[in-house]
């Protein structure tokens, strides 16, 4: 990759202006007139629209506009514009374009893209589509009624005749764009692209080791930066042995940082920026910096359990919801459980490639290449830290090499561009994996305490739930510690009472893959699994009982009543009784083992169900567990209804295997104590992800139903943990209401 | 620094640096191979895998002094051996990769596996591949893509 083809370098006399762009797009392209920068390999390729670009060869360009972390989007979108293009895919050629707002939403976050693309992309295909046509009728005679096309041809159909779209493109270019209420989108019968299982585009240059990620970046006369920040959150440097470490081999420069108080931002720290990365952290080895630790230099995971505790008998600081009177209903209730506790920790993103940003700052601007799932905020982020217009900063996203929500933070990139800025030169800032494990935001941990109760035919009728969460010293919860009062079972049960109280917390916080489902899906799921049992009701039936009818949940009305996402749409308990039905079916659950020991080993099968990001999954899971307590999980199920079409089965099969497998990590081993204000973990032997002997097999399933199609980067994962923790405890009747599970726990004595 | 000369992907390199640098620190920025990839710095995730006389090896612990003359082989130059070949094949015919970070230094693992085991089990696939992390957890379709390019039958998506 080399530096100087940002959104600047856009050519012009190539521009294509598609002003039907705002009908075409929905809200995505809202009054842009779209220009589109000549793809440097295409001389005399045509413009079409933002998204589509045709050779005289037939070749076909398609903009993938979204950061690609590993959820195929630089496929699957451009699946959709090919697919009403009517091109094959051997035909097409897909470029990455950097960040610039007339592409519309660029983010890879909340499994949005494809439910946000799905419409406004296909019809960019279709309206290119469309003008290939109504050239060719021109060149023809013909009416445009009588032309079909197939597979990057338009075919004259009382004639036969056909022309390639490479010889059309050029005249097609210069066509006015159709009037958006003309295109008729495909019959979904007809697709040969979406639903086919299509491979990664980046594929080939990744098994052969071409530079694709962030960290590949090179620069003509780069630097290596890196970066040392205080591993309590918040604190400062006071001083440091600056002068020694100048003086080291290759040590170009050596600075303290003074930052500020933002964590997504630039905090305090001390740069080092060599010649070689190797010799920046040989320097590195070196620095002696004191540490101003700052306020939070006592906080301990383990007191934050015992602040959980004090806090549980006291009133709660806030009501989420209440409907009905709970403690009446507790009294009545021919079934109950009191006060289970449930907690979880703290987690760490840990994408195999670390934080890495190339940044080059010269002349008041600024070009940046990172691995970013959400460069427009990383531009206003370095716009902010260097105090510049958002229009001097250019990005040009990398291939991620993983993201999981921890790159839709950009601190790393506001830290090069200041480090860019200070020693006048193009620098790679590459973080340490242990900057990666100490400086996350990290999935907030919680606590939950429970009671609830069920009546003598096993229906739900008391949940009572106080949840301990954390805050900022301004008294705000901390990003992704918040609960919305629809979360589930709420509009289910009659009796309901979700309150919560908070902890000060120094350490910063994020979305995790799944956000708060990954830890809600687990104490909700295992506290109904225990009301279950309590009730002697088999959990599937208890499940499909609180379900009920197939209906829609009306969202309660108030900013914190939907789900967390604000055009989620209601819960439709059809679609969940539908999967939950599915894989009870799929997992021959109703004849399932009795769960218990054989052997040495106990086996034992849980279920849960979960609805996130939109999607409705339903899970089975199967394992062992031996006499010193390891738990291997043998077999997971899993039936998912994401509407009704998979655009693209090979990488939906893989996001959710991937999400389903990361569950069990979480559920198993994973966690980042923090001690004297730090985060512990500092490698990958602290922090146990999947191995591949770890792997269970995996049996998925979708349902195809009437909805548009919603996206699948991480519904798969919540139900996977409770489902693993149920299934332990029908294999050892221990209930699991801490992650991670500790072995110690299960062995048998 | 010193001057060092190298086997690397069958050329002699020479690359002026310190004796301490970890070979994967050369390979990426001296030599401009940027297939290896640094994960951990500790030998944990198998990111970094490349062929020292043919033995998988974490080149983000072995220093450039160590190398001495043995013959260096990294991912862009696998595919000129019949297994790393094969393996790409299969990786791509499956499509393996999610983001791909970590599967230059899986097939690394997996060329010296099958050369030395022609048709490995699954047990001796997970035990030979179990230091490669990936974070995305392409697990199910490693062990497949593995089987594949060894001409074994192997499960399919359900």
């Amino acid at each position: 990759m080399s530096g100087s083809d940002g959104p600047a370098a856009m050519t012009a006399s190539r521009r294509s202006i598609l002003k039907a762009g705002a009908a075409l797009g929905g809200g995505l392209l809202l009054g842009l007139e779209l220009f589109l920068p000549a793809p440097a390999r295409a001389a005399t390729a045509s413009v079409l629209n933002l998204f589509v670009t045709i050779g005289p060869d037939g070749i076909v360009t398609i903009t993938s506009k979204n950061p690609e972390i590993g959820q195929g989007i630089k496929t699957s979108l451009p699946m959709l514009v090919a697919e009403e293009l009517d091109v094959a895919w051997s035909d097409v050629r897909v470029e990455e374009v950097p960040l610039d707002q007339r592409y519309g939403s660029q983010f890879a976050g909340g499994s949005f893209a494809m439910s946000l693309n799905w419409e406004p992309l296909r019809r960019m295909g279709a309206a290119a589509r469309a003008m290939l046509v109504g050239t060719a009728a021109e060149r023809w005679g013909v009416p445009v009624g009588e032309c079909s096309t197939i597979s990057g041809q338009v075919r004259h159909d009382p004639t036969g005749r056909t022309i390639g779209y490479g010889a059309l493109a050029d005249a097609a270019s210069r066509r006015p764009v159709p009037d958006p209420d003309t295109l008729k989108l495909k019959d979904p019968a007809d697709y040969s692209i979406i639903g086919q299982p299509l491979a990664g585009v980046d594929n080939p240059a990744i098994v052969t080791g071409k530079p694709l990620f962030g960290i590949d970046v090179s620069v003509p006369g780069m630097l290596y930066a890196v970066f040392e920040k205080c591993p309590v959150f918040g604190g400062k440097v006071i001083s440091a042995n600056i002068d020694e470490i100048a003086g080291m081999p290759g040590v170009q420069h050596a600075f303290i940082l003074a930052g500020g108080d933002d964590p997504q931002g630039v905090v305090s720290g001390v740069a080092i920026v060599a010649d070689r990365l190797w010799r920046a952290n040989a320097a590195r080895a070196k620095l002696k910096v004191i540490w101003d630790e700052g306020p939070y230099a006592e906080q301990n995971s383990a007191s934050f359990s015992d602040e959980e505790h004090a806090l549980s008998a006291k009133d709660a600081e806030r009501v989420i919801r209440k409907d009905g009177d709970v403690e009446a209903a507790l009294a009545d209730a021919a079934y109950t459980v009191m006060d289970a506790r449930y907690a979880y920790p703290f987690l760490a993103h840990a994408s195999l490639e670390p934080q890495n940003c190339t940044a080059h700052y010269m002349d008041g601007a600024v070009q940046i290449w990172a691995p970013t799932q959400n460069p427009g905020s990383g531009r206003a982020i370095v716009a902010k830290t260097l105090g510049i217009a958002p229009e001097k900063v250019s990005v040009r996203m990398t291939r991620c090499g993983g993201g999981f929500g921890r790159r839709l933070q950009n601190d790393y990139m506001a830290e090069a561009a200041l480090i860019s800025r200070m020693t006048g030169t193009a620098i790679k800032l590459v973080w340490s994996r242990t900057d990666d494990f100490q400086h996350d935001f990290y999935r907030p941990a919680g606590f939950h305490r429970f009671s609830g109760g069920v009546d003598a035919d096993g229906r739900l009728v008391a949940w009572k739930m106080r949840f301990t969460t954390f805050r900022r010293a301004n008294g705000d919860i901390v990003p992704w510690g918040d609960f919305v009062a629809d979360e589930y079972p709420a509009r289910l049960v009659p009796n309901l009472l979700a309150d919560m109280s908070t902890i000060e917390l120094g350490a910063p916080t994020g979305a995790l893959r799944g956000p708060s489902s990954n830890a809600l899906s687990f104490v909700i799921n295992g506290f109904c699994d225990e009301l279950a049992h309590a009730a002697g009701r088999d959990p599937v039936d208890f499940a499909l009982t609180l379900l009920g009818n197939p209906r829609v949940l009306p969202i309660s009305p108030g900013p914190r009543g939907a789900g967390l996402f604000p055009d989620s749409p209601s819960y439709d308990t059809g679609r969940m009784r539908a999967v939950v039905e599915g894989v009870a079916e799929r997992s021959d659950w109703r004849k399932r083992p009795k769960g218990g020991a054989s052997g040495d080993v106990r086996t034992g099968y849980g279920f849960a169900y979960y609805w996130s990001h939109m999607g409705y999954f339903a899970e089975v899971a199967q394992v062992d567990v031996t006499r010193t307590g390891a738990v291997k999980v043998r077999k997971i199920w899993a039936v998912a209804d994401v509407g009704s079409t998979i655009v693209n089965p090979s990488g939906a099969y893989q996001q959710c295997q991937g999400a389903m497998i990361e569950g069990m990590g979480q559920a198993l081993g994973l966690e980042v104590p923090i001690r004297n204000g730090r985060a512990q973990t500092t490698n990958f032997h602290a922090y146990p992800l999947p191995r591949i002997g770890d792997t269970p097999e995996i049996d998925l399933h979708f349902l195809r139903t009437p909805h548009p199609p919603t996206g699948l980067g991480e519904p798969a994962l919540p139900p996977v943990i409770p489902a693993i923790v149920n299934a332990i405890f029908d294999a050892t009747g221990k209930r699991i209401r801490q992650l991670p599970v500790k072995p110690r726990d299960l062995a048998l004595t | 620094m010193g001057a060092f000369s190298i086997l690397v992907n069958g050329t002699r390199r020479t690359v002026d640096a310190d004796e301490d640098t970890p070979l994967l620190w050369v390979l990426r920025d001296d030599l401009d191979l940027k297939g290896a990839k640094y994960g951990c710095g500790m030998g944990l995730c198998g990111a970094c895998t490349v062929h020292l006389d043919d033995q998988p090896t974490r080149s983000c612990v072995t220093p450039l002094s160590a190398v001495g003359d043995a013959r260096i082989t990294t991912i862009e130059a696998i595919g000129q051996v019949d297994a790393g070949k094969r393996l790409q094949e299969a990786w791509l015919a499956l499509d393996v990769p999610q983001c791909g970070y970590c599967q230059a230094g899986q097939i690394m693992t997996a060329a010296a596996l099958i050369r030395d085991n022609p048709k490995p089990s699954d047990t001796e696939i997970d035990a030979a591949m179990n230091g490669n992390l990936c974070r995305c957890a392409t697990y199910t379709r490693i062990r497949r893509a593995i089987k594949k390019a060894c001409g074994l039958p192997y499960s399919r998506d359900s």
